[in-house]
């Protein structure tokens, strides 16, 4: 898109010559949908709407029960100690952060006041701070105000290393600040573009001062509250079993009008996810379950003529295969998968195009993911306005075998193919999961066709992804030639995703693999992209930046995208959830009603 | 006989070192830890997983970590869960009531199918009555738990939609409704458990039963003219009662540990399942107290066992 045509457009919105709405739907029409477009207006100097979903319901409560079932049951209720989605699920039920991601990526203003935007004055125009406004009159379920205090501490307490948070991450190098009760700004060191990562969402929920102040640091484990949350939340708390059950009861005082609908929440945790697929669709028993890592076919099979039905939210979760760029086999300074390596067969170009023609993405969403999947050809899968339309795939066995030929490798006497007097061998690993494993086997087939052999491994995951120094068997590591597995994207913003591979995070034993770019990948062009984007003010310059990163990355096959990977929940058929592929399942829970015609 | 207990309770002591100091060893040579889910979240550098390996003593020598335990557990301490940063006693303490209360029952259930059925087999072996106990106890303990628990879950909650299979601790209303919903929704678990427990039990008690009925002074109590029954319960019963009393106490240990699969299946927040969801997300604290705690039960109940075959029959001293 033209630099200077979406200038004209974001002015004559703020001229009020164009409404929001149809400079959105010129965003879309231009491939530059939901999510960004609305960034953009904010950056550009407009007010964000305020997202108004519909909700019907007139009055709060009179909903009866809500029954949720987690296939994984909560462990614990302190949004700072979150190790998964489902802690943050059940923390999110009783306490909140100031805004969340909405349906459609935008951000929904909930302890705020309002969104923080360049023409309310709480955003700065060198993108260095963020001021957000409070809301007024909100209190703690024990009664006490909400105040800055409250949100300044949450920082404090995540930041202090004492305390082992794991929400510490959202802060960077941000410092926050009261400006007044009802006023904090966030500094940034350095422009800071995306600047909605702390207090937003799963771990941006905040917890009280008053009751958590004495417990920052190493006492934290101390405090009795992470067992007994109070928070600002639709529902109070009542009971919490961990592994097992939570109990909350209607927020009289809660701080949004008509909200929360239901009475009172249950959410049931364990068992696995077909036989709570089974307790929504088919019995009845509960009204939602999180995260149906089903498949499709089996799905459907609960679906017909059952009580409840699948749900779907498009995020930006990808599931890929990584190619290894250096030697598993050769050890170098204690070390295998050295940077002082190049992978004997990987490292040809061609053949990893050959290799990423071998995966038949088609196939595999048809046999495994159905509705949960969509085929791609990016890493980045979105928002929109991040998402290359430079990239293609296919699978051919033909071209691949064409361009094994060319990279020197002939077929042998028993079909494998072998140079030198070496055969195609790849070692294919990923983690336990039955989809995983049907994708390997649909890959391996394939291979053998055009004459690779492949050797498949699966590792459980908490070993896989353990960041145990010790185990050679993690995905950090790269101990294989290729390996596969998911990485969520857990905001509408590309930076944290793209980051990683940049040269300068490659996983080595001197960083006790905590390098986050495990293909050990190195291409000075992505290093510049990213650098520029990580600081880049201008949002279409920026996505043009992360546009070009995707690219390089697809033109150097690095990764071969398996899936994009979409969420599914499952609910009955009266059961109105808000569902969002930017956030979490609960994120939005204030805003959960039930038909009155089931 | 004081002395004998004494001397037991004593060797327990080195013999439970022993399984703690292996369990802990297994343990903490397993790979993984339990912030995996960490590692792929973009929001989360992984300094913090590490941070948090370091600050749980994980990247400590076992040999430093076993210690540290052992003084602990030696004070009282169980340490605390890992994922949910909440102490290990009171994790377990909380799920004891809901596994005493199935396994309890299921176990009830098992004696009170398992001895008439067995003892009146025995009584009339090779009838009808027993061939059809013997198939059926053949059927039942080869069809494995996680077989009869989804076709009891398929059969009584989806197609006739009788029952719940979602256990839950939270039951609704109060007074005999309240125990009535108990009672509805343990019936599919503890009939699933109960009955496979009562077909291997059936065969014991049966051939217990067959040793002794045809020894000589069954055939002196009869000739005497006593009757049938008194026969078999006074004379039979109790002498052959003794094999099984042992395998009972035996089983107890399984009443407190919990099922795996069982609890697993229908959501029953047990010791089993915090067992099994402990062991897949490594957390050690919890495996290393529910196991060690299952170990002394065993040693415990063994003694019990030895003891009680002692006063059962006198024949057998204990020195």
């Amino acid at each position: 898109m033209l630099d200077n045509e979406l200038r004209t457009m974001i002015d004559e919105v703020k001229d009020g010559r164009m409404d929001r709405r149809g400079f959105i739907q010129r965003m879309i029409a231009l491939g530059l949908t939901a999510p960004m477009a609305t960034q953009i207006l904010a950056i550009g100097g407009v007010a964000m709407a305020q997202t108004s979903t519909a909700y019907p319901p007139t009055k709060r409560g009179g909903g009866g029960p809500l029954k949720l079932l987690w296939w994984q049951g909560p462990t614990l209720l302190n949004p700072h100690f979150a190790t998964g989605t489902k802690d943050q699920d059940a923390s999110r039920i009783f306490y909140e952060p100031l805004a969340s991601w909405d349906v459609e990526g935008h951000l929904n203003p909930i302890l705020a006041a309002e969104i923080p935007s360049i023409q309310n004055g709480g955003l700065a125009a060198d993108a260095k701070s963020v001021t957000w406004k409070l809301k007024p009159g909100v209190k703690w379920h024990d009664g006490k105000p909400f105040t800055a205090d409250d949100v300044v501490f949450n920082w404090e307490y995540a930041t202090d290393k004492a305390t082992a948070a794991v929400s510490t991450g959202s802060y960077g190098d941000a410092t926050v600040e009261k400006i007044d009760d009802l006023t904090v700004r966030i500094l940034f060191k350095t422009p800071t573009p995306f600047w909605a990562n702390a207090f937003v969402g799963g771990y941006g929920c905040i917890i009280p001062k008053h009751l958590f102040a004495d417990y920052k640091g190493a006492k934290s484990r101390e405090a009795p509250n992470n067992l007994k949350p109070v928070g600002t939340g639709p529902y109070k708390f009542v009971e919490f079993k961990p592994g097992d059950l939570i109990r909350g009861e209607i927020n009289p005082d809660y701080h949004m009008a008509n909200r929360p609908y239901f009475d009172t929440i249950e959410l049931k945790g364990g068992g696995d996810a077909v036989s709570a697929a089974r307790a929504i669709i088919q019995t009845g028993e509960y009204d939602y379950a999180w995260n149906m890592q089903v498949e499709d076919e089996v799905l459907l099979r609960l679906e017909k003529g059952g009580k409840g039905k699948t749900i779907y939210a498009v995020g930006g979760d990808i599931e890929f295969i990584a190619v290894n760029f250096t030697d598993p086999n050769t050890e170098v300074d204690g070390e295998r998968s050295s940077m002082k390596t190049k992978h004997p067969i990987l490292s040809d170009p061609k053949v990893r195009k050959a290799l990423s023609l071998l995966v038949d993405r088609d196939a595999v969403q048809k046999v495994i993911y159905g509705r949960a999947g969509r085929t791609t050809a990016n890493y980045l899968n979105g928002p929109a306005p991040f998402v290359s339309k430079n990239t293609s795939w296919e699978f051919s066995v033909e071209k691949a075998g064409k361009l094994l030929d060319e990279a020197g490798w002939k077929p042998g006497a028993d079909g494998i193919r072998e140079k030198d007097g070496k055969k195609l061998k790849l070692l294919y690993q990923t983690s336990t999961n039955g989809p995983r494993q049907k994708t390997q086997a649909i890959v391996k087939q394939a291979c053998q066709k055009a004459g690779i052999d492949v050797e498949l491994k699966s590792v459980v995951a908490s070993v896989f992804f353990s960041s145990d120094v010790a185990n050679t068997d993690t995905y950090s590591k790269f101990y294989a030639d290729i390996e596969m597995f998911q990485i969520p994207m857990t905001q509408p913003d590309p930076a944290l995703q793209m980051r990683r591979y940049h040269s300068r995070y490659v996983a080595t034993k001197e960083n006790k693999w905590q390098g986050q770019n495990f293909p050990r990948w190195v291409n000075k062009d992505y290093d510049a992209a990213v650098d520029a984007a990580e600081n880049e003010i201008d949002p279409v310059k920026r996505a043009a930046l992360y546009i070009k990163c995707n690219d390089l990355m697809w033109q150097d096959t690095v990764m071969i995208p398996v899936m994009h990977r979409i969420k599914v929940g499952a609910s009955s058929n009266s059961m109105r959830p808000v569902m969002s592929g930017w956030a979490n399942d609960l994120d939005n829970l204030q805003d959960w009603y039930r038909e009155a015609t089931g | 006989m004081g002395q004998y207990v004494l001397r037991r309770l004593l060797i327990a002591v080195p013999s439970l070192l022993g399984i703690s100091l292996v369990l802990y060893t297994v343990l903490a040579l397993a790979p993984g830890d339990p912030f995996g889910e960490l590692s792929t979240n973009p929001n989360v550098p992984p300094e913090v997983a590490a941070a948090l390996r370091a600050s749980f003593g994980l990247d400590d020598p076992i040999y430093l970590r076993y210690l540290h335990w052992l003084v602990a557990m030696a004070h009282g301490d169980w340490g605390f869960s890992f994922v949910s940063r909440m102490n290990v006693d009171s994790l377990i303490l909380q799920r004891l009531p809901t596994t005493l209360y199935v396994i309890g029952s299921a176990q009830l259930l098992a004696l009170s199918v398992a001895i008439p059925v067995g003892v009146y087999a025995a009584t009339k072996p090779y009838s009808i009555f027993d061939q059809i106990a013997n198939t059926l106890a053949f059927i039942g303990f080869s069809l494995p738990t996680f077989f009869t628990g989804l076709l009891f879950i398929l059969v009584f909650s989806v197609k006739l939609d009788w029952l719940p299979f979602v256990y839950t601790t939270d039951v609704k209303g109060t007074g005999i409704h309240w125990a009535l919903e108990q009672l509805r929704q343990a019936i599919m678990p503890v009939m699933v458990l109960g009955l496979f427990q009562a077909a291997s039990m059936t065969r014991f008690v049966r051939s217990a039963m067959l040793d002794v009925i045809r020894l000589d002074y069954v055939t002196t109590a009869r000739a005497k003219g006593l009757g049938q029954t008194r026969v078999i319960v006074k004379h039979v019963m109790r002498n052959a009662m003794i094999p099984v009393v042992t395998l009972i106490a035996l089983q107890m240990p399984a009443v407190f540990g919990g099922a795996i699969v069982t609890e697993q299946i229908f959501r029953i927040p047990g010791i089993g399942s915090l067992l099994i969801s402990s062991i897949l997300s490594n957390d050690t604290p919890v495996v290393m107290a529910v196991t060690f705690v299952f170990a002394c039960l065993v040693v415990f109940f063994n003694l019990i066992a030895d003891v009680l075959y002692g006063w059962l029959d006198p024949r057998i001293s204990l020195r």
